[in-house]
This record gives structure tokens, C-alpha cells and sequence, in this order.
């Protein structure tokens, strides 16, 4: 479909658009990815959420 | 209100779990039709000609712009008054997605300025304040990422996104107030838009996807900060308990 | 490359990217300091042209100057520097090493940011690719230069701006240069390379130069 004299222009909008949404969307799978395994490292070495021994609170 | 539900992380992790597939499929569905109308139904201006397309990103990105430091804002409210347990991840997520936006709204309107006004950028108070946010978005994502503990770095980040708020009506009356090179407000005005409905409509169709597109993404962000703390508060319990961390012991990387 | 090089340039790299690193905030305060100027002078595209290359530089300048208590200042603070000292190798090479990284974290990206920013600033393509490419020369020698202000203030809690005032007067030549380069590529009458290759001579010299001098600050400070 012609877009008229300034194609390059509308084409690299919508290029660089796609770009940012793709990377956005990247950022979040691959942390969440890191995160999961990471959970799981710490999991096989017996770190759980639920507390199975009665230790002083946490710092935070 | 459905907020209190979500202030137990755990509940949170479960609704967004059900909710996020049917938010994915709306906002490709809403993607698919606006792209589909952007394109080929939306007529092109008589003057611009086809360069007005770039209007159907350029303008929901801005608007998303807004719309997420004004999410920000209220987050920070949350995290300082209502001592929400959730505002401060909401507001962290947030920020990047916020920048996101912007820097879309900018260089596309960069883009659109060149075959249009002759250059690609010029120092009027629309774009320049969106520079400002811009920038203050990236230092907001900095300040979180300096502080170690998560609950201090929010209610510092919290004061800032709330003094920066005042940035917000001098980007959307700026046009308004001072005789600029950016097109005066359209859309949103007090006696309504006076865009003609053809291509109203496209650009109506657009934003939604954005902002379901934000939503999608804010709220895979939230759980994997969770997920994030989760890992902190791990790591800080076996350091307390002197437990060693094994030869598997991962690089913890800049937030 | 020896290894124990190799893995202090590896651990100055790493955090330098970490939370409380600062690496990137530079690039940002670079971006502030252009947007303020045209408040300052006024939006006048013709005016930002002709000045570009220079704000440019000064931004980055004054980036680098913020950045390079980094260097030593979070070493000597848990007590890493002092290991460092005893550890018996060339204290110039573990200087060279550490500005090296420092240069990599923080210059560099000042450079890649300088095109983006040229076009706030109406800046023509020559002037941007000259610009650049001075700024590519002349920046390892801010942070090489840097050095020596940054070990000899490193004993003082706040240094910082010490720091940047002992700073200031040295890195002059490689400012003077670098902006007469970026103008002598749009206007005609100077050739291009003469303050160029003046540009690069001055960093090769702070090559030199600034490990020696900074490595007998730290020797003094250690003492």
C-alpha cells in the first residue's frame, strides 16, 4: 500500500513503537524467568517462604 | 473497595494469575482491530496525507504517558497516607513502563515533526515538558535503584513522583497557554472533540489497546517484584541464620 | 592480560552497574544538563547550533566530574582499598585498570548518548559525528585527569566537590580542544585534525600521567 512521500517516517513510528512494546514485554518474561529459577535455587537448598524453625523476625 | 483485597500479596498473586489471560487476549484483540483501522479505514488528512498515521501511536502514547504517572502518583498517595502494602510495588513497576511510553510519544513525534514542520525537535513548552517528564521518570527509576531496601526506596521515590505531579497540568494546558508549534487540545476539551468521528474513532480504538497493553504489563511487572522481594527476604533470612549459601550461589543483579 | 587484571576490571565493571553504582545516572545527568541550558539561553535553534558542540562537552564535563568520586571513595569506605595497596602489584596498573572500567561504565555512555542529545540541540550531521568522535578522544582523558583529584581527595568525607574545583583547571586543554575540533569540522578555515590529534596527544599524555601522579596520591593517603 503506498504511504506517500514520507513512508520512511510513518514506517519508522511504528517500527521503533513495536520496538519498545517488544522490549517491554521481553523485560518482564526474562525477570520472571530469572526470578522463577533463582525461587527454585534457593528452594533446593531449603529456603522456604514458611518459617519451620522458630528464628528472631526478619530485618526488613 | 477491591483495593483492600489486593493488599495480601499472595491474594494478589492469585487474582492477577485469573485475570491476566483475559486482559492478554482483549488487548491483542484491541491491538488487531486498531492497527486493521489505523490503516486502512481511517481516511488520510488532506493535508498531511499519510503521515497522520503516526497520530494512532503518537497520541495514545502520550495520553498512556500521563495516565501512568498519574498511577504513580496515586500510588505514592497510597504508599504515604494509606500505608498500602502493594502502592509502593505498583508505583516501581510502574516507572519503566511510564518511560516507555514517553520515549515513544517523543521520538515518534520527533518523527512526525520532521516531513511536517521541518525539524525534529524545537524547544515549545508541549515537547520540552514531556522531556521534563520524561527525565523524571529515569530519575525516579534511578532513585529506586540506589537504595538496598525496597520499603525506604519507596516512600523516597514516593515524595518525589507526588512533588512531580505538579508537571502534569503544565504538559496538558501547555499547548493552551502558550502559543506553541504543537497543535493546540482536540480531544480532550470542555466542548468536546473536534476531530471528525472517522478518525476519532481509530485513535479511541488504539488507546484502549494501549492501556490494556499497560495494564498487562504493570501487572506482570507487580508479580515479579513480589517474586523479587520474596527472594530478598529469603536471602536475608539464611544470612541471619549464618546458613552457607552453597557453591550455586547466584549473582544478585541491579534492580 | 594477566589475571588478576582481569578479574579487577571484571569487578570494577560489575559494580559498577550494581544498585548504588551510579554508572547510568551519568548518562542522565548529561541529558538534565542539556535540557536546562535552552531555559537558560532561550529556544533559538540557531543560537543551540552554534553552541552545541559546546554545551555538549561541558555536559559531559560535568557528568564525568560527578561520577569520579566513585572511583576510589566506595573502595576506601569498606576497606577494599587498603587490600588492594598491600597486594603487591604495580599500583599505576591497578589505577590504569580501575579508569579503565570507570571509563567504559561512565564515558562511554556519555558518548553514545552525545548523538541522541545533538539533536535537541539542531546540531547538523557533521557536527554530531564530530562531536562525537571528540568526545570519544577526549572523555578517557576527563577520567584519567579525574583520577588524580579523585585519590588525592579520597581521604575526605566530603570531597566531592573538592574533588571537581582540583579537577577543573587540568581537564581545561582537553575541553578547549575537543570543542575547537567539533567547530573546526562545521567551519571551514581550521582543519579538522590539527586540534584533533592535539585532542588525542593530550590523552595519551594523561595515559601516563594520571596513573603515576594518582597512584603517589593514594601512596601518600596511605600512609
Amino acid at each position: 500500500m503506498d504511504l506517500g512521500p514520507h513512508a520512511g517516517f510513518i514506517i519508522a513510528s511504528y517500527a521503533i513503537c513495536f520496538g519498545v512494546v517488544a522490549g517491554l514485554i521481553l523485560w518482564v518474561r526474562l525477570d520472571k524467568s530469572q526470578l522463577d529459577s533463582t525461587l527454585k535455587d534457593l528452594e533446593s537448598q531449603g529456603l522456604t517462604k514458611t518459617r519451620r524453625t522458630s528464628k528472631k523476625p526478619d530485618i526488613q | 473497595m477491591g483495593i483492600l483485597d489486593f493488599a495480601n500479596p499472595t491474594r494478589f498473586m492469585k487474582l492477577t494469575q485469573l485475570v491476566l489471560p483475559w486482559l492478554v487476549g482483549l488487548c491483542a484483540i484491541a491491538f488487531a482491530v486498531g492497527l486493521y483501522m489505523s490503516f486502512f479505514v481511517a481516511p488520510e488528512d488532506y493535508q498531511q496525507g499519510d503521515t497522520v498515521r503516526i497520530m494512532y501511536i503518537h497520541v495514545p502514547a502520550a495520553w498512556l504517558a500521563m495516565m501512568c504517572y498519574s498511577i504513580m502518583a496515586i500510588s505514592s498517595l497510597g504508599t504515604l497516607v494509606w500505608k498500602h502494602p502493594l502502592a509502593d510495588v505498583s508505583a516501581k513497576c510502574a516507572a519503566p513502563i511510564g518511560a516507555a511510553f514517553t520515549f515513544i510519544s517523543l521520538v515518534t513525534g520527533s518523527l512526525w515533526g520532521k516531513p511536517m514542520w521541518g525539524t525534529y525537535w524545537v524547544w515549545d513548552a508541549r515537547l520540552t515538558s514531556v522531556l521534563v517528564l520524561f527525565i523524571m521518570y529515569l530519575g525516579l527509576m534511578a532513585l529506586w535503584r540506589t537504595m538496598e531496601d525496597p520499603i525506604k526506596a519507596g516512600k523516597a521515590a514516593a515524595i518525589l513522583t507526588l512533588v512531580g505531579a505538579l508537571n502534569l497540568p503544565i504538559i496538558k494546558f501547555s499547548v493552551d497557554w502558550w502559543n506553541t508549534l504543537h497543535q493546540p487540545a482536540s480531544v480532550m476539551r470542555m466542548d468536546g472533540p473536534t476531530i471528525h468521528p472517522d478518525i476519532l474513532l481509530p485513535l479511541a480504538v488504539m488507546a484502549v489497546a494501549f492501556t490494556l497493553l499497560f495494564f498487562v504489563i504493570h501487572l506482570i511487572a507487580m508479580r515479579n517484584e513480589i517474586l523479587r522481594r520474596r527472594v530478598r527476604t529469603l536471602r536475608l533470612r539464611a544470612a541471619s541464620a549464618a546458613r552457607p549459601a552453597g557453591a550455586s550461589a547466584t549473582l544478585q543483579p541491579a534492580e | 592480560m594477566s589475571s588478576w587484571a582481569l578479574s579487577l576490571f571484571q569487578r570494577e565493571l560489575r559494580l559498577a552497574v550494581r544498585v548504588g553504582g551510579g554508572a547510568l545516572v551519568g548518562v542522565l545527568f548529561f541529558l538534565a544538563v542539556v535540557t536546562v541550558i535552552p531555559f537558560g539561553v532561550g529556544p533559538d535553534l540557531n543560537l543551540l547550533a552554534r553552541i552545541g558542540p559546546a554545551i555538549l562537552w561541558i555536559g559531559a564535563l560535568l557528568a564525568t566530574l560527578l561520577g569520579l568520586d566513585r572511583l576510589f571513595q566506595a573502595d576506601r569506605d569498606d576497606g577494599s582499598l587498603d587490600l588492594i595497596l598491600m597486594a603487591g602489584r604495580p599500583l599505576e596498573l591497578v589505577v590504569l585498570i580501575k579508569c579503565l572500567a570507570h571509563w567504559m561504565a561512565t564515558g562511554l555512555p556519555l558518548v553514545a548518548a552525545a548523538p541522541v542529545l545533538a539533536i535537541f540541540l539542531n546540531l547538523e550531521p557533521t557536527a554530531i559525528g564530530a562531536v562525537t568522535l571528540t568526545l570519544a578522544a577526549g572523555t578517557p582523558a576527563l577520567t584519567l585527569i579525574g583520577a588524580i583529584g579523585a585519590s588525592l581527595t579520597v581521604t575526605l568525607r566530603r570531597g566531592g566537590l573538592l574533588l571537581a574545583v582540583l579537577v577543573i583547571p587540568l581537564t581545561i586543554p582537553v575541553l578547549i580542544f575537543g570543542v575547537s575540533a567539533a567547530d573546526a569540522a562545521v567551519n571551514d578555515p581550521v582543519p579538522f585534525m590539527t586540534p584533533f590529534l592535539i585532542l588525542c596527544a593530550l590523552s595519551l599524555i594523561s595515559l601516563v600521567v594520571g596513573p603515576f601522579a594518582s597512584a603517589a596520591a593514594l601512596r601518600f593517603s596511605s600512609d
